[in-house]
């Protein structure tokens, strides 16, 4: 029988499967982070329980931590609370944690393949629906909630029925100024958030091939936009020059065996899967949100919509909603539409390449007067690192943009980075639900350089005007 | 968890499609480190007029008239009718644990999002998926008649509607059981621990590197 990459993956991880067709599946690795690990390590003790292999454990903090430059002391007690409590989780437990203020600190899904904790045909779950991201490197990897989390701790394993296989095929080469991100919307804006309900998404075509692996892991990370549970892409030389000499990374001969194996992790050529959608890549535009869910998405080039274009009444309620909430009336040109705030950061958005991209746009250019601030927040502590070497720091900083910490930041608000009510975002993110960025804030999604380009001219441009 | 086996109650109807955890339970609520006490933040932000954090009063925030489940009639409901792709978005169990602490029981839509789902059968929540027309029909007849009800009987697999029409719903046979019996899946995983470690020790042959990485005690 051939099978799909998911199919693969799945199979070498099933511990058994029982009369219901349920499969116990074996999990390489956990990572944990503050919000959602705190009632699993409390029902662990209740129980008298200990992990099951603390050395497939990763911790970190990034949902609460401040991002303002200079802060060691987190001011809001229930934040302060939070993390403490899983610096404590880890300590008892004796789990490695990057903790505030480590170097190696930063989103749970961008210190991952940037350690080489996330290698090719692991495994990985983690408290947090972005999980998806981490497939980018050919890996099993799903978002879970607690009491999942509690049970991966106690038994390294979790029963599931396995998924459908879903294939997105990107066709063609993107033309200049088209992302990822932007294959991303255009797609959940095609398929609807429900689109991949049930499903295993693999992303294949040559717009993927041609993508670096951080352009893969926006993709996979928006895959639990379009309803699915994990988004993966096959191994190819991208991906194991990104994964050598990464700091958790095998190394001399062990790498050898590894790449062996790793080479096979791609789908056989007559694999066959329940869904499939192509998207023409080469035809894209850039992609901008309107309203409060991702797939409310248009061009660049195109208007909010109004309600009376939308036919079907449970859409056109959805909308109705949406504009009322947006402070919109539809009809508004995108390029119209003018803005308090701007967010450059998250899992989504937020790695070396999405700063030079944005970067690329600011030099020589400063942000508008109307927006309010202009955040710039690196993914991880390595990506400042990185960028500060660059000196794309000193360009964000010149053109009155605010360079930041790394941590989860704006994306949701957990910390004291928020929009106040009505105001409006370009936020380079996954979601523009209601209140995500501060409650009553207005969140429009966009790739890096159109979000820097917003900022720039204080309303939403077409960023291939604004490339040399 | 409480086991689920047969419910009666009062059911709300919030007619929206792919309503969000993050609309469920705003995220200032996920710095808890608790498993109680979110039920007077269920959709904190259309139920209040004012913004609210963890260390509000909530009992003197103005509730917002306009917001469906604040009606007297909802008051005492255990069970939410709803759109499809219910629960999108954010992992936070913390919205099954809001509408349990609530006093919710049941949420009946036309689908799910799968974490929510998944995270709702871990807690004694029961999602019942009925087709979008059944419940475009309840939907108008819970709206027309206050204080009405359904019952629930999972054994049967069965909803039933005060003017006596009886659904039939599909659900997954294993977590049928679990919810029945009020089961702790982790207890049942860990009776097969032996296999566990023959899987984990192959495992570790075929590939050694995903192995003593991380942690100082193994
Ligand atoms: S950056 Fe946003 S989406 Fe990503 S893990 Fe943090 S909060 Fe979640």
């Amino acid at each position: 029988m051939p099978q799909t990459l998911y199919d693969k993956l799945w199979d070498d991880h099933v511990v058994r499967v029982d009369e219901d067709g349920i499969a116990l599946l074996y999990i390489d690795c956990q990572l944990v982070h503050e919000v959602t690990s705190p009632q699993a390590f409390e029902g662990l003790r209740l129980e008298g329980r200990t992990p099951w292999r603390a050395d497939s454990i990763v911790a970190v903090a990034d949902h609460n931590v401040p991002t303002e430059p200079g802060i060691e002391e987190i001011a809001d007690p229930t934040s302060r609370h939070q993390i403490e409590t899983l610096d404590a989780n880890c300590a008892e437990f004796g789990l490695l944690e990057f903790p505030m203020g480590n170097p190696r600190q930063g989103i749970v899904h961008v210190i991952g393949p940037e350690l080489g904790v996330t290698l090719p045909g692991m495994t990985i779950v983690c408290g947090d629906s972005h999980t998806s991201t981490h497939g980018a490197l050919a890996t099993l990897a799903f978002g879970i909630g607690t009491s999942q989390v509690e049970h991966v701790l106690a038994t390294q394993c979790l029963p599931v029925r396995k998924s459908e296989n879903m294939l997105i095929r990107l066709e063609g080469t993107p033309p200049a100024g088209i992302t990822a991100k932007d294959m991303a919307l255009a797609l959940i804006g095609r398929i609807g958030t429900a689109g991949g309900t049930g499903c295993a998404i693999e992303f294949s075509g040559s717009a993927v091939e041609q993508l670096s692996i951080e352009g893969r892991m926006t993709l996979c990370n928006m895959a639990i936009e379009a309803g699915a549970r994990s988004g993966m892409v096959a191994v190819d030389d991208t991906t194991l020059a990104y994964v050598q000499d990464r700091p958790y990374a095998p190394t001399g001969n062990t790498w050898k065996d590894a790449e062996k194996q790793w080479r096979d992790l791609r789908s056989d050529s007559d694999a066959v899967y329940a869904r499939a959608v192509v998207v023409h890549a080469n035809e894209l535009a850039p992609q901008v949100t309107w309203g409060t869910s991702p797939e409310m998405v248009v061009s660049i080039d195109a208007s909010v919509p109004k309600l009376s274009d939308i036919p079907d009444p449970a859409q056109a309620r959805d909308a109705e909603n949406a504009l009322d909430y947006m402070g919109l009336h539809g009809g508004e040109a995108i390029t119209d539409l003018e803005l308090d705030c701007v967010f450059i950061g998250s899992c989504t958005n937020a790695r070396i390449e999405d700063l030079r991209a944005a970067a690329d746009v600011v030099r020589g250019r400063t942000r508008a007067k109307r927006v309010r601030q202009a955040l710039v927040v690196p993914g991880s502590g390595q990506v400042k690192a990185q960028a500060e070497a660059e000196g794309l720091d000193q360009i964000f900083v010149d053109a009155g943009f605010e360079w930041r910490e790394p941590g989860c930041s704006m994306c949701l608000a957990m910390n004291a980075d928020r929009l106040e009510p009505r105001e409006r975002c370009a936020a380079t993110s996954n979601r523009n639900f209601e209140g995500r960025q501060g409650q009553g804030g207005r969140t429009h999604l966009v790739s890096p350089a159109m979000a820097a380009a917003a900022a720039c001219a204080g309303h939403f441009v077409d960023v291939r005007n604004y490339l040399s | 968890m409480k086991p689920f086996t047969q419910h009666r109650g009062i059911v709300a109807a919030l007619d929206r499609a792919n309503i969000d955890t993050d609309s469920i339970i705003p995220k200032q609520y996920l710095k808890s480190v608790a498993r109680t006490g979110f039920g007077p933040n269920l959709f904190d932000d259309w139920r209040y007029l004012s913004p609210g954090d963890p260390q509000s009063d909530h009992s003197k925030r103005p509730l917002n008239p306009d917001f469906v489940l604040n009606q007297a009639r909802y008051q005492n409901a255990s069970v939410l009718l709803t759109g499809a792709n219910f629960g999108c978005g954010s992992s936070r169990e913390h919205a099954v644990w809001a509408f349990l602490d609530a006093g919710f029981r049941a949420i009946v839509a036309p689908t799910f999002a799968d974490i929510f789902d998944t995270n709702a059968a871990k807690c004694g929540l029961l999602t019942v998926c009925l087709p979008d027309e059944v419940v475009r029909a309840m939907m108008d007849e819970v709206s027309a008649t206050e204080g009405a009800q359904l019952d629930i009987d999972l054994q049967e697999q069965t909803v039933r509607t005060d003017s006596g029409e009886t659904h039939t719903f599909d659900i997954d046979p294993q977590r049928k059981r679990c919810l029945l019996e009020g089961l702790d899946d982790i207890a049942l995983s860990l009776q097969h621990a032996e296999l566990i470690r023959q899987f984990e020790a192959e495992r570790r042959t075929r590939a050694p590197w995903l192995f003593d990485r991380f942690g100082t005690r193994s």
